[in-house]
């Protein structure tokens, strides 16, 4: 099929977002695209603004200004869409602990409409190898027994977009391996994969694009291959600094 | 149909928490009693009194039980962030609030079941001569009473001293249900014919039709941060 007639596939994208908490500004002017088959690297010191980002991408925060699109319609007009194409891991699971782990997949799949509920609870199972533990309530699973829960639970309504904050906290050795494989097979479906961590190494070794952000701007987006590293952190270390001094004039003039 | 499922999977959620656990009903239930029996020896009514006082006393052990019961309610969906995880789903706002009232509205409901057979026992007052008439305006004001306390639980969720807030915020709102829950009441146990109170039955019922349509359509700007 040639280029011109191939069915263009939604993209998410943020456009000129803030978000503003009180008077402290989370992200400031922030414009980005993410595609099927992209898969990016959220990175920046704290406070920089990746969870914030991740938010409003999933439709949990509204932005104080801009807008945020899912197949060029803004996605708190039309939220249903773009919460279909998307699958979010936070820092919480979303789980009940008094629920066992199939139960919190049963609940998860009847808000989600999944009409091949039980078709996708077995490939999630299977994906993340929960079946021996299924029916124990979450709350007695390890922690990374239930970070296993909480990636199944996106996974679930197989969504095209999948956004994760900080997605390898908590998991041991062998499940952040089974982890990475699962992204990178995941971008080989051509979905987008859009994740922060604060391990810059691990999250190269999956990503191809990197977003560096930094006081709630981007300070770079495109290639990870081509990213100007060196002066990026130099920027980082050099703000430090000159946060450092300023707290020590602080100080000493009081 | 499809919001209608997503409604009831929230109300079988709730009650399959609440079964695990039982803490939410439980504390209802002893909180309610202790008013209750606090009262009694506060004031040590005589029986002819007992049908002045027990509308007010069963109301103020009814409202108590609610405040728990709605903190509770949304403690359970704060602790990994589970309203969030509903949010990400794409169901109507709405349909999560219906689904938590719901919820709140069987809890509450047992909690004055066992509340009203207490206060027949340690009272020695039967209500069934006026059970009929004293269920349905205990019901609607029960109803209006969980419409506002869910949707104030919510809000109060996101704050700091959310057990402080929560009375703060939905007392005031819901006195119209509170004076129609004790003046209804009287009536109904006095032995009044229907047509006396029906009126407190009525602002009872519009109240609450009123505050869960409302609620229905906020929720969404309730949920967010």
């Amino acid at each position: 099929m040639p280029p011109d007639i191939l069915p263009t596939r939604p993209a998410l994208e943020l456009r000129d977002v803030s978000k503003q908490f009180g008077d402290s500004r989370a992200l400031s002017g922030v414009s980005l695209r993410v595609e099927p088959g992209d898969s990016v690297l959220l990175y920046g010191p704290n406070g920089a603004g990746k969870t914030t980002l991740l938010r409003v991408l999933a439709t949990l925060a509204r932005p104080s200004e801009g807008q945020v699109l899912y197949d060029g319609s803004d996605v708190h007009r039309n939220p249903a869409p773009a919460k279909a194409a998307i699958g979010f891991i936070s820092h919480a699971t979303f789980l009940y602990g008094e629920l066992s782990a199939r139960e919190n997949l049963e609940f998860a799949g009847t808000l989600f409409g999944l009409g091949n509920f039980e078709e996708r609870l077995t490939a999630v199972l299977d994906l993340f190898h929960l079946h021996e533990r299924a029916k124990t309530p979450v709350r007695e699973l390890s922690r990374g027994y239930q970070q296993r829960v909480s990636l199944a639970r996106a996974f679930l309504h197989d969504p095209q977009f999948l956004l994760l904050d900080e997605p390898f906290t908590g998991l041991d050795a062998a499940s952040t391996e089974a982890l990475e494989g699962l992204l990178k097979q995941w971008q080989g479906e051509g979905k987008a994969l859009i994740f922060s961590t604060h391990d810059f190494e691990q999250g190269a070794a999956i990503a191809r694009r990197l977003v560096w952000l930094e006081g709630g701007r981007v300070r770079y987006d495109g290639p990870l291959a081509m990213a100007p590293l060196a002066g990026l952190r130099q920027g980082v270390r050099s703000q430090e600094s000159g946060a450092r001094r300023k707290q020590d004039t602080g100080s000493s003039m009081q | 149909m499809r919001t209608l499922r997503v409604i009831s999977a929230i109300f079988a959620k709730d009650l399959r928490v609440e079964w695990r656990h039982r803490e939410t009903l439980a504390s209802m239930c002893i909180f309610g009693l202790l008013v209750v029996f606090l009262f009694n020896f506060a004031f040590e009514p005589a029986h002819e009194e007992s049908l002045r006082l027990l509308p007010g006393l069963l109301w103020i052990a009814f409202a108590f039980a609610g405040v728990l019961g709605f903190n509770r309610s949304f403690a359970a969906e704060r602790e990994n962030e589970g309203l969030e995880g509903m949010r990400l789903a794409p169901v109507d706002a709405g349909a999560i609030y219906l689904g938590k009232m719901l919820a709140n509205l069987l809890f509450l409901g047992i909690a004055e079941v066992v509340v009203v057979f207490a206060v027949s026992l340690w009272y020695n007052f039967s209500f069934l001569p006026a059970l009929g008439g004293f269920a349905l305006v205990t019901f609607f004001c029960t109803l209006g009473y969980v419409a506002v306390g869910t949707t104030f639980a919510a809000v109060a969720a996101n704050t700091r001293m959310r057990e402080v807030m929560l009375p703060v915020l939905q007392f005031p709102v819901a006195v119209p249900v509170f004076i129609a829950g004790v003046e209804g009441a009287t009536g109904a146990l006095k032995g009044d014919p229907l047509g006396d109170y029906a009126g407190w039955i009525k602002l009872a019922a519009g109240f609450s039709i009123i505050f869960t349509v409302l609620s229905y359509m906020l929720f969404e700007y309730v949920l967010e941060e």
